[in-house]
């Protein structure tokens, strides 16, 4: 077993790895942004997207990007509170009084805003991967149906599921968090790399920054504009589901598990 | 002027510690910040009781031995040693409290005194180039481009007063070990140990229990000889580098 005096266990090394993934992860993070901001175009835009997402390399590309994201949030994180437990340990008497001169809260709080990222991320995908707590987001395959086995009415499942004002409230508070955390930890994995060298520093500084406003700016302007009324939903799901059970007759049961919820989950529909 | 001081007073390594008030009267504004704790020694003295430990030596802001957490920064409100800290920068009936580096490497020995041997340590691990013995080269022989003798001789200003491990968060040694990595990595006489030097420096700074650099640059803002946090990029640099395509 590797100890701590191993050099692919130094501190060093390991912050380089924290890095590396935190380095990975935002470029993850601005391609989601990128994709979902497809949302402004029309509906066909985003819906294609996933399907081509789904469909790719006969959908094992899917399941290989999500494993790799999968391992990369587990070391990330794995790593980072092994960093974390030896720095409370290298300090066990505080201060009592402490006055910091040029870090900001951001970098100060990164394993906080860190795991709130991480619980976010559990329910988000909960919310739109899943679609176990949103039984609106379950409506997805309602025109198409099954003779397009990868299509996604992503763009229903987002305007629907951001109609909600808590939700997309949450996704908001969500969103401004995980921008504290690219602030400081955009910026950082060049120094944590050793790319940081004179006066690239200075622009490394702002590289974080700039992130967390990009990020923060994207994510955000999609619930915003669903609740501006910006963003016009694809289907009336009311008259769907009407048309639906129309057609199926009295006896067949609903072809969607939770429709019933449906008209809770359209408010002025 | 007169002060008022909370002051953390510890019998010894293994006593618990506490804080002990004391006012101080007569404090001039051009006295430094030990020269007015030795005003209220001299006034514990004169009452028959113990003295307020604290380490000091030069006074002249260059042996890096006087270490104080004034008000919850390192070495006080202006950047520099603690003996090159004067009462100016205080008010009159301000109060202060004064800490001791907190670091588990650093265990506090008596009142404000702890034991920086952990540096030392680090240094003997590798912070030192191997020469024989002989007559001295001649200068010229060995050409140093400029850039790379002067960010030596910054490098090489850090006096290992332990004031970057007090302002970390994490007790990080990052800059300290930084300076003495780079000063020698610097120049042609380190090269031939350097990889070797960065490893064992870094693996003795982990083994002595120092926190981990989280990048937040506390350590270049107290540091009273304006180290910059760039040569813990360069130290970083190193040990990736070592560590990944090791040279010997």
């Amino acid at each position: 077993m590797m100890t701590r005096a191993h050099p692919l266990c130094s501190s060093i090394v390991r912050k380089g790895v924290v890095g590396v993934t935190g380095g990975l992860l935002i470029l993850f993070v601005l391609g989601h942004m990128a994709g979902n901001l497809l949302i402004f175009l029309p509906p066909e835009a985003i819906n294609g997207y996933a399907e081509f997402l789904h469909e790719a390399g006969h959908g094992t590309l899917i399941w290989v990007a999500r494993a790799g994201l999968i391992l990369l949030f587990a070391v990330h994180l794995g790593v980072t509170i092994a960093l974390k437990y030896e720095n409370k340990k290298a300090r066990p008497i505080g201060y009592a009084a402490h006055d910091p001169q040029v870090s900001g809260w951001a970098s100060r709080h990164m394993l906080l805003t860190g795991i709130v990222v991480f619980l976010f991320l559990i329910y988000h995908i909960l919310h739109f991967t899943l679609g176990l707590t949103d039984s609106s987001a379950r409506w997805r395959t309602l025109v198409e149906g099954p003779s397009r086995p990868h299509y996604v009415d992503v763009h229903s499942m987002v305007v629907y599921g951001f109609r909600d004002p808590y939700i997309a409230s949450f996704y908001i508070l969500c969103q401004v968090v995980l921008g504290l955390h690219l602030w400081h930890g955009g910026s950082s994995l060049f120094q944590s790399l050793g790319i940081n060298r004179g006066p690239w520093r200075a622009f490394t500084a702002c590289v974080g920054p700039v992130v967390a406003v990009v990020v923060v700016a994207g994510n955000c302007s999609i619930p915003l504009a669903i609740q501006a009324g910006r963003i016009p939903a694809r289907i009336d799901l009311i008259s769907a589901k009407a048309a639906i059970e129309a057609e199926k007759g009295p006896k067949p049961p609903m072809p969607v598990p939770g429709a019933s919820d449906i008209n809770k989950a359209v408010p002025g529909h | 002027m007169k002060l008022h001081l909370k002051v953390w007073r510890q019998a010894g390594p293994q006593d618990a510690g506490r804080f002990e008030n004391h006012t101080v009267e007569g404090v001039t504004p051009d006295m430094s910040f030990l020269e007015m704790l030795d005003v209220l020694n001299n006034k514990l003295l004169a009452q028959g009781k113990p003295t307020i430990a604290f380490d000091h030596d030069c006074r002249e802001g260059i042996c890096g031995s006087c270490s104080m957490m004034i008000n919850g920064r390192a070495h006080g409100p202006t950047r520099g040693t603690t003996c090159q800290t004067y009462m100016r920068n205080f008010t009159d009936g301000q109060t202060v409290v004064i800490e001791p580096w907190r670091a588990r490497a650093f265990p506090v020995m008596c009142d404000l005194v702890v034991d920086r041997s952990a540096f030392d340590r680090i240094q003997q691990a590798g912070g030192y180039v191997s020469v024989n013995t002989g007559g001295a080269p001649d200068g010229n022989c060995l050409p140093v481009p400029k850039d790379n003798a002067e960010k030596a001789m910054d490098a090489a200003q850090c006096i290992g007063c332990g004031a970057c491990v007090a302002a970390c968060k994490n007790a990080s040694a990052m800059l300290f070990v930084a300076a003495k990595v780079s000063h020698l990595g610097l120049l042609p006489q380190g090269q031939p140990e350097r990889s070797r030097r960065v490893l064992a420096m870094v693996a003795k700074m982990d083994e002595e229990g120092f926190g981990n650099c989280t990048n937040q640059y506390e350590c270049e803002a107290v540091c009273p000889k304006a180290i910059s946090a760039d040569f813990i990029a360069r130290m970083n640099r190193d040990q990736i580098g070592s560590t990944l395509i090791p040279a010997e």
